[in-house]
């Protein structure tokens, strides 16, 4: 069993908790004791971004923590030291990079997916990477063992959706807003709906992320999904830290993410008409 | 002369058949967009074929490039300017006549259209020299929908006169703060805006760049120049030219006037901005100074450091001031059909002068650069041959620019 089919199965009975930090924000050398802390704080999977200077399709939060990565001198050969050293200290934790398709172009394709299987990532998700042009992508990542984790939208229909999960694995991201990173929230009963009805099409987990901001979001969104995604907040929450020029970020993250994880811990005993819809 | 069929990958021989049914030329293109965009970018692409289907489409778009945008451009001899420089004869293609001054308005109309067939309420655009939002305002205008135009600040400081005509029109002008606050990150914003509207929103991007069917209609759209140019001079010289010029940034003033000419025996030569020069680092020569790489849903020539990330271009002309370029030119260049030269700032403005002067024309410094080629090329050539420049946009927005720049206080 690989580590995030391990983990999901860790977690059955609860959602699992996914949080987001951008690679290399606010430094190359902080970035490892900060994925640690995501992890004491009860994160169950981590997605690292991987910065890019056009994040197209991420608010004002991530496109700052961008900014902050690469202005540290943050690339994607030391991002993938920051993962191999981070396996030293935790063999179990799945680790997702994310983000967009230039910067493995340019690293090369089949490099990549050796490199980064290497270093310990076990996959990716492309924000601009629509199954349409997967193809370039998906032989050197399976070939590497490495999940290509799909993403389906509210604008995702029914006719469309069995083109999304052709070829997905890990699990399913369902991007719960049409929109940007860390900007509006979706309502309970929208989630919900749209989880069984992917669930419907697929074996894989279910993860929602976009707009998801406090620990009475993730809740709600526990309730129904097999995961969490929190992103922007955390990643709001370092820049501030930064800029007061904390001396603990991992210490303020992992208190961050310990409030989150509590909450989605406690979705499903605080309820008890939902469990089906989400199992 | 070029061997044309050795070229061409396409069963029919023609150069003009791409894209393929996947929105690539070549290694080129495609659409690489966020899923939430795919459903989108799909009925565009439907709606589009449709359309193309559609006598009716036609016969509105006719009507509005000839009674509102003044079509067909002028096909002008410049005499002066080809005793001047005493080689080939010049033709200038005039679509710096059309209404709101540049080619721009020949894709705004022809998308403003679709988006009314496809019942969409609300505009956005990007702009770097305010060209196209300006002609994204006025079609907005004319059909009554309401209008957001992404800029960069940099380029709203200097595109001052554009942006007052913008929001004459009506449109909601946002700047753009992030990046190099430039084309390259008004165009983040748009995408960003059109992700999250994209129930009601039609996006007019404005070259032809951007994911599929973008490159494909906008190319269409803009190939009223070139059809026109092909027919003009035949009446005028009883033939084709033997070379045909274009400024190129994004590219669709170029693939407007080359795309018709591309199965001829017509030598096409692209011009891209080398700002202080390619070595420099400071230009914006995505052919001669890129790699391929993906950006803005297409693959593509760009700017960007080894690790991928996207450099900033420069270029004295907002209008080329851009890290990518067209996929179409991307493969036309990989095939070696049309050849892409660079022209440095202080060239261009030499040349901007020089027309005022011996043509009475004021051009934007976008085909200023496609002049200064046009300046060095044409006293090599022959006097009979024929050397067509497209005149894409006239200059009175860089008036501000070039007085900075030549140190003139306004």
């Amino acid at each position: 069993m690989d580590r995030l089919a391990a983990r999901f199965a860790d977690c059955t009975g609860r959602a699992a908790l996914v949080t987001f930090v951008c690679g290399g924000d606010p430094s190359p050398e902080l970035t490892a004791p900060v994925l640690e802390g995501l992890v004491r704080g009860g994160a169950d999977i981590i997605e690292i971004g991987m910065p890019f200077t056009d994040p197209m399709a991420d608010g004002p939060a991530i496109q700052a923590g961008n900014i902050r990565a690469l202005g540290a001198g943050i690339t994607l050969r030391k991002l993938l030291a920051i993962v191999a050293d981070f396996r030293g200290v935790d063999a179990d934790t799945p680790l997702i990079l994310m983000g967009y398709v230039n910067p493995i172009l340019a690293y090369g394709v089949d490099a990549f997916a050796r490199d980064a299987k290497a270093a310990g990532l076990d996959g990716v998700i492309l924000v601009d990477l629509p199954p349409e042009e997967a193809g370039e992508m998906l032989p050197a990542l399976e070939g590497a063992g490495l999940h290509l984790v799909r993403l389906a939208t509210p604008t995702t229909d029914a006719a469309r959706l069995p083109t999304v999960l052709d070829g997905a694995s890990g699990f399913l991201y369902y991007v719960a807003v049409a929109g940007i990173t860390g900007q509006n929230s979706a309502e309970e009963a929208d989630i919900a709906a749209a989880v069984s009805r992917i669930k419907a099409s697929t074996q894989l987990p279910v993860a929602v992320g976009f707009g998801v901001k406090t620990p009475a979001q993730a809740e709600a969104i526990a309730r129904h999904a097999d995961a969490v995604v929190v992103g922007s907040a955390i990643v709001d929450l370092i820049g501030a830290a930064h800029q007061r020029l904390s001396n603990d970020i991992p210490g303020e993250v992992e208190a961050f993410v310990s409030g989150l994880a509590h909450a989605v811990r406690a979705a499903r005993l605080n309820t008890s008409a939902t469990r089906e819809i989400g199992a | 002369m070029l061997d044309i069929q050795t070229q061409t990958n396409s069963p029919s021989g023609s150069l003009r058949a791409g894209p393929d049914e996947h929105g690539h030329f070549g290694a080129f293109g495609g659409r690489y967009v966020a899923e939430t965009l795919m459903p989108l970018i799909l009925e565009l692409e439907q709606a589009y074929r449709t359309a193309k289907a559609d006598p009716a489409f036609k016969a509105e778009l006719d009507y509005l490039l000839k009674h509102y945008v003044g079509r067909p451009s002028p096909m002008y001899f410049a005499e002066k300017l080809t005793a001047e420089l005493g080689g080939a004869k010049i033709y200038l293609k005039r679509d710096e006549l059309n209404h709101t001054g540049a080619h721009k308005i020949n894709n705004c109309i022809g998308q403003i259209l679709l988006a009314k067939r496809m019942g969409k309420t609300r505009i956005i655009a990007e702009t770097g020299a305010g060209q196209h939002g300006v002609a994204t305002a006025t079609v907005a205008a004319r059909f009554g929908l309401p209008c957001v135009i992404f800029m960069g600040a940099r380029d709203i400081a200097r595109q001052a006169p554009n942006v007052f005509r913008m929001k004459l029109l009506g449109a909601d002008v946002r700047p753009v703060t992030s990046g190099s606050q430039t084309l390259k990150d008004a165009m983040n914003e748009a995408l960003r805006d059109w992700v999250t509207n994209v129930h009601d929103t039609f996006y007019i991007i404005g070259t032809a760049a951007g994911p599929h069917p973008y490159p494909e209609l906008v190319r269409d759209f803009q190939s009223v120049i070139g059809t026109e140019a092909r027919e003009q001079l035949m009446e005028a010289e009883g033939r084709l030219p033997d070379l045909a010029v274009a400024a190129v940034g994004g590219g669709s003033n170029a693939i407007g006037l080359f795309h018709p000419f591309l199965d001829d025996p017509v030598e096409l030569v692209g011009i891209e901005a080398a700002g202080h020069g390619v070595d420099s680092g400071e230009h914006a020569a995505s052919l001669t100074g890129g790699r391929p790489g993906v950006l803005h849903g297409n693959k593509t020539y760009l700017l960007q450091n080894e690790d991928g990330q996207i450099t900033d271009a420069h270029s004295i002309s907002a209008g080329l001031d851009y890290p990518g370029i067209g996929p179409e030119h991307a493969w036309l260049h990989s095939i070696g059909r049309v050849r892409y030269e660079s022209i440095k700032d202080d060239e261009a403005l030499e040349a901007f002068q020089m027309l005022c002067r011996v043509e009475g024309i004021i051009p934007a410094l976008e085909p200023a650069h496609a002049l200064a080629w046009v300046a060095k090329a044409a006293p090599a050539m022959a006097k009979d041959k024929i050397l067509l420049m497209n005149l894409c946009g006239r200059g009175d927005k860089d008036i501000f620019t070039v007085a900075d720049a030549l140190g003139v206080k306004l």
